[in-house]
């Protein structure tokens, strides 16, 4: 399980994210929600550790974040596995480079057995005979998959999403989103997935916290997102035609 | 930004060959192309200024040869190298780090300081005085070059003003320059690169940044190292 509490950060006068408390469940496909800049990416990077946080603490199971030591944070992160927005992947380095590189800076596995991990690991997220293509060579789609094969090569126990189907089609965007919830279940893992997406709320949706303007504004599951009566939370969820003509509204 | 021990030595030394590639060989071309002109210009400019019967002209190839030793080939060529390999060096990192590749480094829990410039570093360190002899010999193989086919100088009275009085210290002295020019050249670099934000234009500034500022340090130091170590 993963907890912020009472998390707050600022850049310069401006307060990101105010007072923050979210428990991410253990199993669960814990999703973050949120207009763009209301702060998703913000808390996000807060709870890896990538930005430092003003006020609060992140606790990892029963450790708080905050208070370890670069090796007992560089052991933690071993078990994290992120998805970026844009991938992130290595541009100098193949598909299968990039899936095999945390196993070739951590574990002792041979070359052998890194390449048939990283095989597995493609195969998972349905990619074949692009073990060889750089990068620049795949779809936005492809990069999103070679970028969760790379995050779950390691075997994490926490995988976290930011924007994990922005910029693609629907049908991509359900495949990522079919994806990450069959491998949340498949091992028992704590995935937290930023997104503005409805469609993506009601495919996996198991925790579902609204942030706006940096506070935490609302909290719940898939089917009781549709029947709040906040008014912050309705506009962003009955913004579009689609799901306004979903409510009868 | 700090750095620390290497989390796989092997990995490592496999990056430390690959930027011995693209930051050391893949600019001997550029190095030998600039040496041999300068060379060749450096000894007509001296045939022309020495035109006296008072001094010998075997001169000119021995001014050629230190004027190449003490100054052009480790500072002239530091300078080139500190806009070739310099905004190669700030772009790629600033690219890494605008495009999220710096945080997926760190989320992995690599020290991405370590990873990304280290390499770097040591390869300059290691191939940049390579790339100075290069241009040393080069050099004076265009100032030869020059002066016989103009018929400045005989070819015999060049080739015995390059070895006159020949000290090996000075050749020491170009590459203490080298080496120094050459961690300037990265750190710098990579500092500004590894420290850019925003997105396509602050990747251009880092790489201008990184450009300029190693090359008034390498101006600074040159002074510096030049009070140091001649006088």
């Amino acid at each position: 399980m993963i907890e912020a509490k009472n998390v707050s950060k600022s850049f310069g006068d401006s307060k990101v994210l105010d007072d923050v408390s979210i428990k991410f469940e253990t199993g669960k496909c814990n999703l973050v929600i949120g207009r763009s800049g209301s702060g998703k990416t913000v808390l996000m990077k807060c709870l890896v550790g990538l930005y430092e946080i003003d006020e609060g603490k992140v606790y990892f199971g029963d450790k708080v974040l905050s208070r370890m030591s670069f090796d007992e944070m560089k052991l933690v992160r071993q078990d994290i596995g992120m998805l970026f927005q844009g991938a992130a992947l290595f541009d100098s380095l193949n598909v299968e480079e990039n899936v095999m590189f945390p196993l070739a800076m951590f574990s002792q596995k041979s070359l052998e057995e890194r390449r048939e991990r990283a095989n597995f690991c493609l195969s998972r997220v349905d990619l074949g005979n692009v073990n060889k293509l750089y990068p620049a060579e795949l779809s936005g789609g492809m990069k999103k998959r070679v970028a969760i094969a790379r995050a779950i090569a390691m075997n994490p126990q926490y995988l976290f999403c930011d924007e994990p189907n922005s910029g693609l089609d629907p049908h991509t965007a359900n495949v990522i989103d079919n994806l990450i919830l069959e491998l949340t279940q498949e091992y028992n893992i704590t995935t937290v997935v930023n997104t503005h997406d409805m469609n993506s709320v009601m495919e996996i949706g198991d925790r579902v916290s609204f942030i706006h303007n940096g506070k935490l504004c609302w909290e719940g599951d898939k089917d009781s997102i549709l029947k709040s009566d906040n008014e912050t939370l309705n506009e962003f969820v009955f913004a579009t035609k689609l799901t306004r003509k979903l409510k009868g509204v | 930004m700090t750095f620390k021990k290497p989390e796989r030595q092997s990995i490592y030394f496999r990056q430390i060959l690959i930027e011995i590639e693209h930051l050391g060989i893949d600019s001997i071309g550029i190095v030998a192309f600039i040496s041999v002109f300068m060379g060749a210009v450096l000894c007509i400019q001296m045939a022309f200024n020495l035109d006296t019967p008072l001094v010998p002209i075997y001169t000119i190839g021995y001014a050629t040869r230190q004027s190449v030793v003490l100054e052009f080939s480790p500072t002239i060529i530091s300078l080139i190298l500190a806009g070739k390999v310099g905004s190669r060096i700030a772009s790629e990192i600033g690219t890494m780090r605008v495009t999220e590749q710096i945080d997926a480094l760190e989320i992995m829990g690599i020290n991405s300081a370590t990873y990304l410039i280290f390499p770097k570093i040591a390869a300059c360190l290691f191939f940049n005085p390579i790339l100075i002899m290069i241009s040393i010999i080069v050099a004076n193989i265009g100032g030869w070059l020059a002066g016989v086919v103009t018929g400045l100088v005989p070819s015999a009275e060049f080739i015995y003003g390059l070895k006159a009085f020949f000290e090996g210290y000075d050749i020491f002295y170009s590459l203490v320059k080298s080496v120094v020019f050459a961690f300037l050249i990265v750190s710098i670099s990579g500092y500004h690169g590894y420290f850019t934000k925003g997105g396509a234009l602050e990747v251009g500034e880092a790489s201008t940044k990184g450009v300029v500022n190693s090359s008034i340090a390498i101006i600074i130091f040159n002074l510096l190292l030049t009070n140091l170590l001649l006088s």
